[in-house]
């Protein structure tokens, strides 16, 4: 949550590209997120938006082209590294360390943060406790902050499928990010649930400053809290821009809301 | 499951022909006869007829189990009479074949003395087949009665069976520890006949059992639930003391005990320290090493070479110098070997540990390595520890410093799990993806799991070459790994007690019972294949731990598009 | 640049380098030292070194086609493969005495190992198929590692089961009189022992008899269709049950049958025969790529070659006494190589982004 900015945008991809032997995922993507922003990133299944996400942190390698966090270069650097620079991230299919706790999976999450090893928890130095019990605080508070205040002993695998969304949101904060990529938080969830984790969304940078990268399946949850959207299709920029103006986009409404758009419209209609 | 919705004559039949095809496997492999000289109730009773039996009892009770789901109880316990009948014709027919034809010659065990046990006292063939079917009948019976006894007696039966069979097990045991006591005698003579239980001993234990049994299933009774309604402060205070007082009792154990005793308890607690840093490795961390047993021959080695005074001598160091630079020299091998293959996925991992350990074997019985550390011969003339005029001479004495080692270890093993760490390791072994995108080193943290444990297994080897006076290296086969992986898991992966009582019931109880050395290795494969199958999480589980490995994976039903396209 | 390169490579990467390139020139000088300064060997003495490498390597290949067929499918080592290969060949140890003793297999020796190799591959065949059926079919879908301990149990469990029942002895099988001394076809003598050539040639039958029914029966593109994705294959109507049952069943053949191979090269039997060429087989299978199944036959070929002649050539050069006492060391070390460096194998691993 530093405040301090060395760049005009958080986060800069400049010509990324990701292949996997023949199959070009992402070609040639240039994005800029600005500060404290919430930026959505759509398109088609298979658009290469997951795949995107990968690339930024850390767990593919691009093939070609460079990610600015704050002006300085993330490329090739290990994923654990760059959680530490201040990208965190959630995942698209949930993926909770299932038989931790709630409290754990969070206390995990603030791992990059903390500095005991081995000697430390075997003396179990002042400094160790006081880490320790600062992080049970602060994964508490972050818990309360999702609204899971009462299911810290929980296994996460005994959730409901909304807390488990917010419990992996709760993991991703508690490594104090800059920037958080939300893969699909809304997937699977019915209308109000959806209207609560937008809300939820646009409440993260209100409260806590942090940017947001989206990535979305909804439109009515892209289009009402998106700041700017960029559109994928087969892994090409086609699109980007405020929300209005990409709604408008030919090339969007063909390639990609062209026929949800239209039964959409039909759907209100009847 | 459309299996458990009916239960025909053929399903009467076919769990009958199971336990005859366990009940011939037993015999063929010989444990009739082995554990036949092993009385458990004076001239009644042996452990071989047990061994026979068992099979018949088992299936006869899962039949009587499943038939009573959906049948009447007349008929759920015919079924398990006649599936007794039906193990017994397997039993009958081989007897048969055996008296017939010669098949010793194949199957090594059909001997005559086991041809003399199936006879059961009758001279005719005939006499003798009729025998067996009665009593497989009657054991079918007795195996039904009991699936159909109500759980709470029934548990408070097995209970007692139980104790009565550990009793009769370790009479000589008791005899070698307590002979020389004056209090013993008059036990001892009302308690045991020449060979196995009296009969009166065996009403004694088999009420012992019950009774205590039913007084531990009356939930008010329970001491736990008591402890758990104080309030806070008494609960420490009975917890300290309750630590106090197990500790005085350790402390005391082995002059209590006697030489025997407390040789099997030091070699139990030697394979502790071993299970509680496979633990870490395998299950904190999830990374199955299974050439655990290269770390624990280190710090053996290193102790051997370094304080031997015998032909090899070079230092001539006292162990308590040696110890150290045995930990630390482990430790180093862990980091050394963990470098390269901790980026390996699991299964790969777990085959090129195992190829380490076998290199290091190989390397250490070969000609070119014997003039440093003795080939097949062994480092013989290691002294024993000593502090200052204080010798840790027999096995009375080393059991105190297996007892720190212990304590400190299980100590270690227990901050480790709650802190950053545990955590980390734990995390890794649930997803390791996520645990990389979380901020954790994944090569550091799991080098850090693998160091720990070889440290321990260090410890744990310099203190067994003490103990031994000497070290060959068969002591240090692959054998050595999959014990110490069995008893981890027979006790809960994960589990820190679990530890403990793994290694109580896989090393302790087949110290007892010498008959059973040689199929040792076969009850542990049999029970690995049994615990996976049946209760992944152990008997002590690991609160965390219990449900993921009944689990199946994160199956992705709610998001349709997941792990397979997330590539894309 | 320093910067981009400690970027990309961990120091771990360093030190794995550097541990290949001291191993590399270990091998190099060893082999230099022996051909061209001890030259303790002629070279007829390595064409023997080779051709029994080739032997040994069949058999190899023939086991290790029963990882990389259960692999390819259910993405697990079955670790007691090594043990169907010993179930067979030591039941059939008792045949083969009684027809020693009849004299059977002096009058008709070819139909005699038929008749072996019939119950090897029957036996090994049932022992792999229950022990899919009970061990682990009930496991399907568990986190990886428990069917691997499910595996490692069973492995002991069947050796010692052996042991028990067929006693702990080593036991020599019989003598085939027919097949004694070098080859003689086509009116002269070939440099090769008639076993030897046997061996290979029925080994290279099997393998081009399941190379054919992999790629070309329909059994075989149900088989594969099942290792590309099981769920489409179960819709597409295959039996997935019924084509891994085929597939442990396959692998139980092939290691049959190289147990009676095992026998006619090195004459002898017992419980724990099948243990140390089973991880071998194993580290043939990772060679070739595991899941693919030329890549295992090239693999064991290759590791039989390389056990054969690296004691010889490597270690002799070095001045190691016995240097034929670390032919498994060296076996285990390119075990350990293959999978630290080149986990994918020579040949690449089949399906291998599925699993990444």
């Amino acid at each position: 949550m530093a405040k301090k900015r060395n760049a005009d945008y958080i986060l800069e991809t400049i010509h990324v590209t990701k292949q996997f032997g023949g199959l070009v995922a992402v070609k040639d993507l240039s994005i800029q997120v600005p500060y404290q922003s919430i930026y959505s990133v759509i398109g088609p299944n298979g658009a290469g938006k997951t795949t995107f996400f990968n690339c930024i942190t850390g767990f593919y390698k691009v093939t070609e082209g460079d990610i600015l966090l704050d002006g300085e270069s993330i490329v090739g650097l290990r994923p654990d590294i760059i959680v530490k620079k201040g990208i965190s991230r959630t995942y698209q299919n949930i993926r909770l360390f299932q038989n931790l706790t709630a409290l754990e999976n969070v206390m995990v999450g603030h791992h990059p943060r903390m500095h005991a090893g081995w000697l430390g928890a075997v003396l179990n130095t002042p400094a160790t406790r006081h880490e320790e019990a600062e992080t049970r605080k602060l994964a508490m508070e972050l818990l309360e902050f999702v609204g899971l205040k009462g299911y810290e002993q929980e296994l996460a695998t005994n959730l409901p499928y909304g807390q488990q969304r917010r419990l992996e949101i709760a993991r991703a904060l508690a490594s104090e990010p800059k920037l958080l990529l939300l893969d699909e938080p809304t997937a699977g969830m019915n209308p109000s649930e959806t209207e609560e984790m937008t809300n939820f969304i646009d409440n993260l940078r209100k409260e806590l400053g942090i940017t947001v990268l989206l990535i979305e399946h909804d439109m009515r949850v892209v289009m009402t809290i998106s700041d700017y959207i960029t559109v994928l299709d087969y892994g090409e920029k086609i699109a980007e821009g405020k929300p209005e103006d990409v709604r408008a986009n030919p090339r969007v409404i063909e390639a990609y809301l062209g026929r949800g758009a239209a039964t959409q419209h039909k759907a209100k209609a009847a | 499951m459309d299996k458990e919705l009916k239960f025909t004559w053929s399903d009467i039949i076919k769990y009958g022909a199971i336990g005859g095809v366990v009940a011939v496997y037993v015999i063929l492999i010989g444990m009739v006869v082995a554990f036949n000289e092993r009385y458990i109730i004076a001239e009644t009773l042996t452990l071989g007829q047990i061994a026979l039996f068992a099979p018949t009892f088992l299936l006869a009770y899962f039949a009587a189990n499943n038939a009573r789901k959906i049948k009447s109880l007349s008929f759920s316990i015919i079924a398990s009479a006649l599936a007794g009948l039906v193990t017994g014709v397997f039993v009958a027919a081989l007897l048969v074949l055996a008296s017939k034809v010669n098949i010793r010659e194949v199957f090594l065990n059909v001997s005559p003395e086991l041809l003399e046990i199936l006879h059961f006292g009758k001279d005719s063939l005939t006499g003798a087949t009729i025998m067996i079917m009665i009593f497989n009948l009657a054991v079918g019976l007795l195996g039904g009665l009991f699936a159909l006894t109500p759980r709470r007696w029934s548990n408070a039966i097995l209970m007692g069976a139980s104790l009565v069979a550990l009793m009769g097990i370790m009479q000589e045991l008791m005899s070698i520890t307590f002979g020389n006591k004056d209090w013993f005698k008059p036990v001892s003579e009302f308690i045991y006949a020449k060979k196995g239980l009296s009969w009166g001993g065996t009403a004694l234990f088999m009420l012992l059992g019950i009774l205590g049994s039913l007084w531990r299933s009356s939930a008010s009774l329970h001491p736990g639930t008591k402890i758990a309604k104080m309030p806070r402060r008494q609960q420490q205070t009975i917890r300290i003391a309750s630590f106090l007082l197990g500790l005085i009792i350790l402390l005391w154990l082995p002059r209590f005990l006697g030489s025997y005793p407390s040789e099997i308890l030091t070699t139990v607690g030697i394979y502790i320290i071993m299970g509680l840093g496979l633990n870490i490795v395998v299950g904190f961390a999830g990374l199955l090493d299974l050439g655990y047993v290269a770390f624990f021959a280190i710090g053996a080695y290193t102790v051997g070479i370094l304080t031997t005074t015998g032909k090899l001598a070079t230092m001539e160091w006292g162990f308590w110098m040696a110890l150290p630079a045995a930990v630390f020299l482990a430790t180093m091998a862990g980091v050394i070997l963990g470098i390269p293959v901790l980026k390996m996925r699991g299964d790969y991992l777990a085959i090129v540990t195992l190829g380490f350990g076998e290199i290091i074997r190989i390397l250490v019985l070969s000609d070119w390595l014997k003039p440093y550390i003795g080939g097949a011969q062994g480092i013989l003339q290691i002294p024993k520890p000593s502090i200052g005029d204080y010798a840790f001479k027999g096995p009375q004495q080393i059991y105190y410093i297996v007892l720190i080692g212990i304590l400190l270890v299980g100590y270690i093993a227990w901050r480790l799990r709650d802190a950053r760490i545990g955590r980390a390791w734990k995390a890794m072994r649930e997803d390791e993806d996520v645990a990389e995108a979380m901020g954790i080193h994944l090569v550091s943290t799991k080098l850090l799991a693998f160091a720990t444990g070889a440290a321990f297994a260090g410890l744990s080897g310099a203190i067994f070459a003490a103990k031994l006076g000497s070290i060959f290296p068969h002591s240090f086969n692959l054998i050595v790994s999959i014990n110490v992986l069995s008893l981890i898991i027979v006790g809960g992966i994960g589990s820190l007690p679990g530890v403990v009582v793994g290694a109580l019931i896989l090393v302790g109880l087949p110290e007892l019972l010498r008959e059973f050395a040689d199929y040792r290795m076969l009850f542990y494969g049999a029970l690995l294949v049994a615990m996976m199958l049946v209760k992944p999480e152990g008997f002590i589980p690991e609160k965390t731990h219990a449900r993921e490995l009944h689990q199946k994976p994160l199956e992705p039903e709610v998001a349709p598009e997941a792990p397979a396209k997330e590539a894309i | 640049m320093l910067r981009n390169f400690m970027r990309k490579y961990d120091v771990t990467d360093i030190v794995m380098w550097l541990i290949g390139l001291g191993l590399l020139l270990v091998v190099l000088w060893g082999s230099y030292k022996t051909l061209f300064v001890i030259q303790k060997y002629e070279s007829s003495v390595w064409l023997d070194f080779f051709i029994f490498g080739l032997a040994q390597g069949s058999v190899y290949a023939l086991i290790a086609l029963g990882y990389t067929l259960v692999y390819g499918i259910l993405f697990m080592i079955n670790f007691a493969h090594g043990e169907v290969f010993t179930g067979g060949v030591f039941t059939a140890y008792f045949v083969a005495i009684a027809m020693e003793r009849s004299g059977f297999i002096e009058r008709h020796w070819v139909l005699a190992l038929l008749i072996l190799m019939a119950i090897a591959m029957t036996v090994s065949v049932a022992i792999a198929v229950l022990l899919e059926r009970i061990a682990y079919r009930p496991l399907r879908g568990a986190p990886r590692l428990v069917p691997l301990i499910t595996a490692i149990g069973a492995s002991f469990f069947l050796q010692y089961t052996y042991r028990g029942i067929y006693g702990s002895g080593v036991k020599t099988y019989p003598d085939f009189p027919a097949l004694d001394g070098k080859l003689n076809l086509l009116g002269r003598e070939w440099p090769i022992l008639t076993t030897q050539a046997l061996v290979i040639v029925v080994a290279a039958l099997m393998m081009v008899f399941l190379y054919w029914y992999v790629q070309k029966t329909k059994a075989g593109k149900a088989m594969r269709a099942v290792a590309e994705d099981k769920e489409a294959a179960a819709l597409m109507g295959i039996d997935v049950d019924q084509v891994i049952v085929n597939t442990f069943a396959l692998g139980g053949a092939m290691a049959g049958v190289a147990g009676i191979l095992y026998a006619l090269l090195f004459k002898q039997v017992n419980a724990f025969m099948g243990f140390i060429p089973g991880i071998k087989a194993f580290t043939a299978a990772v060679l070739g790529g595991i899941g693919n199944v030329p890549g295992a036959m090239l693999g064991g070929l290759f590791l039989g070659i390389v056990e054969s002649l690296g004691p010889s050539l490597i270690l002799d050069g070095l001045g190691i006494p016995a240097p034929y006492q670390l032919k498994d060391a060296i076996a285990f070390t390119l075990l350990v190589l293959v999978l630290i460096f080149r986990p994918t194998g020579i040949l690449g691993e089949r399906l291998s982004e599925k699993k990444a």
